[in-house]
């Protein structure tokens, strides 16, 4: 099975080089391939299941708890940081 | 050419919960600290696992039914995916092929109807600051109850989407789930604009997508601008693209955010992270009487006018308190048009007694205090008299004005007008 490995790259916002798009087009469709045996399975009578827990329902009420971090915390991870804020290149400028 | 314009619109309204949708973290976070409100749930770190809010759920669902929706038995969550620096985990969670309400309409004055496709359930992103050449981020507002009202593309003016988008804030606040401030942007329009020659009855090929609009003073500027540069560009027979805009409100024109050249797949798929919704549409949840169940009600049982309820069931408690006056009439044979009058001229604030409104209106024809001059000496005495109401009045404390009232009453032997005298109060007091 083909797949267009520049568009996929492009959704998942990763930089492939024309050296890596040849490789994991490849490995890709081998992927395919193999998930492809599925197929085989006459599954016409079955209900998809999106969810393997049998669970449903499964809600909380709506009361504040204690999983709040601080914002030191928070943001402490970001390489750059303002006032408490987490900075990023500006997303209006092309 | 004679063309028609076609718009669909996208309201999202923000929930009024306390906790946001998939985290215990607080969802009360407008004008709070950046990045005070998080945790590992809704900074998206990764093996953090979401729980939804059930009250938020309920709270899409009474939106649902009130717009006369079909609770859907089963609903699931999918994953949005996307790029952006506000969405921390790559994807928003969202409701795609089963969402919470389906099939709904709302009615305009007119008669016409606005079929809604949906209603559905989501969450907030985070909050970006733009300054300078950067984008300031927080994570605040990240996974706050969102719950999106989606339009078929019925609307054919701007005057149309300003009185649905209006009649759909009046019943978010109705039913008391959000606060529902454009500026605030607790409630954020979208509309999808086009043209098409008159009498064509398939959709236009394209839509441009009016965004990030925080009035809907704006809004009906932006779509009138865009209507006209739309038949202006067919007229010239130039091709109109799918595109996202903006309102420039210095300019008074949109302006292009973003083309739509790269065709965006979202590429949604149902969160793995989260089981299932089932009998849904067997949750109780309450519904109050609602804006136009009470404009009828109001017209044919108080015998008012449209324009007059119109103002009386603009807020469920300016109705309520209205409802109380005429209860209060009834032992002294005071109309309920009387009282419509009397609140809608007078503009009267919710806090006087509604047997004082009674009073006021059975004293009309009496010599009540007309003199502004002689009214503003009654309420300083009766503050001067009375400090400590006035003082607990200004810490915010709303009920102490009644004592004010009751003084300026006293002093003026009964010859104030009550509606009057809380006017002058609160001048004074501010
Ligand atoms: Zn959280």
């Amino acid at each position: 099975m083909k797949i267009d490995v520049k568009r996929v790259a492009k959704l998942a916002s990763l930089p492939l080089s024309e050296a890596e798009e040849e490789k994991y087009s490849k490995q890709l469709s081998k992927i395919l391939d193999y998930i492809e045996q599925l197929n085989e399975v006459d599954t016409l009578d079955v209900e998809p299941t999106f969810n393997v827990t049998g669970l449903s329902n499964a809600m909380r009420e709506d009361q504040v708890g204690d999983c709040t971090i601080p914002q030191e915390e928070a943001i402490s991870n970001a390489p750059v940081k303002k006032d408490g804020f987490i900075v990023t290149k500006g997303v209006f400028n092309e | 050419m004679k063309y028609e314009t076609v718009i669909g619109i996208e309201v999202h309204v923000e929930l009024n919960t306390k906790t946001k949708m998939f985290c215990r973290c607080s969802a009360d976070y407008f004008g709070k600290e950046p990045n005070t409100h998080t945790c590992p749930v809704c900074l998206g770190l990764p093996g953090s696992l979401p729980i939804i809010n059930e009250e938020a759920i309920k709270k899409c669902i009474q939106i649902g039914l009130a717009l006369g929706c079909t609770i859907s038995s089963k609903s699931l969550f999918e994953r949005k995916n996307y790029f952006y620096p506000d969405l921390p985990k790559g994807y928003q969670i969202s409701q795609y092929r089963w969402p919470l309400c389906i099939k709904g309409e709302l009615k305009l004055d007119s008669g016409k109807v606005i079929r809604v496709n949906r209603a559905h359930q989501e969450e907030d992103t985070a909050k970006l600051t733009h300054q300078g050449g950067e984008s300031l981020i927080d994570f605040n507002r990240s996974s706050v109850p969102l719950v999106e009202v989606v339009t078929e593309p019925d609307f054919s003016s701007s005057e149309e989407v300003r009185e649905y988008a209006q009649k759909l804030q009046q019943i978010f606040r109705y039913l008391g789930v959000s606060n529902a401030d454009m500026e605030r942007g607790d409630m954020r329009l979208e509309a999808n604009v086009s043209v098409r020659p008159e009498g064509q009855t398939e959709l236009p090929p394209y839509r441009v997508e009016l965004k990030n609009i925080n009035s809907f003073r704006f809004m009906v500027a932006a779509i009138e601008y865009e209507v006209k540069r739309q038949i202006e560009a067919h007229e010239k027979g130039e091709k109109l693209s799918q595109e996202t805009r903006g309102w420039n409100e210095d300019k008074k024109e949109t302006y292009l955010q973003r083309s739509k050249e790269e065709a965006h797949d979202y590429r949604y798929f149902p969160e793995p992270d989260l089981p299932e919704l089932k009998n849904m549409d067997q949750i109780k949840v309450d519904l109050p009487e609602l804006p136009s169940k009470k404009t009828e009600r109001f017209v044919s049982d108080y015998e008012l006018n449209k324009q007059q309820v119109g103002i009386l069931v603009e807020s469920i408690e300016m109705a309520d308190y209205f409802e109380k006056v005429v209860e209060a009439g009834k032992q002294n044979n005071v109309t309920p048009v009387q009282i419509a009058n009397y609140i809608v001229n007078k503009k009267v604030d919710l806090s006087v007694d509604p047997k004082q409104i009674i009073n006021d209106i059975q004293d009309k024809t009496s010599n009540l205090i007309s003199d502004d001059a002689e009214f503003e000496k009654l309420a300083k005495q009766a503050i001067e008299e009375n400090q400590k109401s006035a003082d607990d009045f200004r810490a915010g404390k709303e009920n102490a004005i009644q004592a004010l009232i009751g003084g300026v009453m006293r002093l003026s032997k009964g010859k104030a007008d009550a509606a009057q005298t809380v006017k002058i109060l609160r001048k004074l007091l501010e």
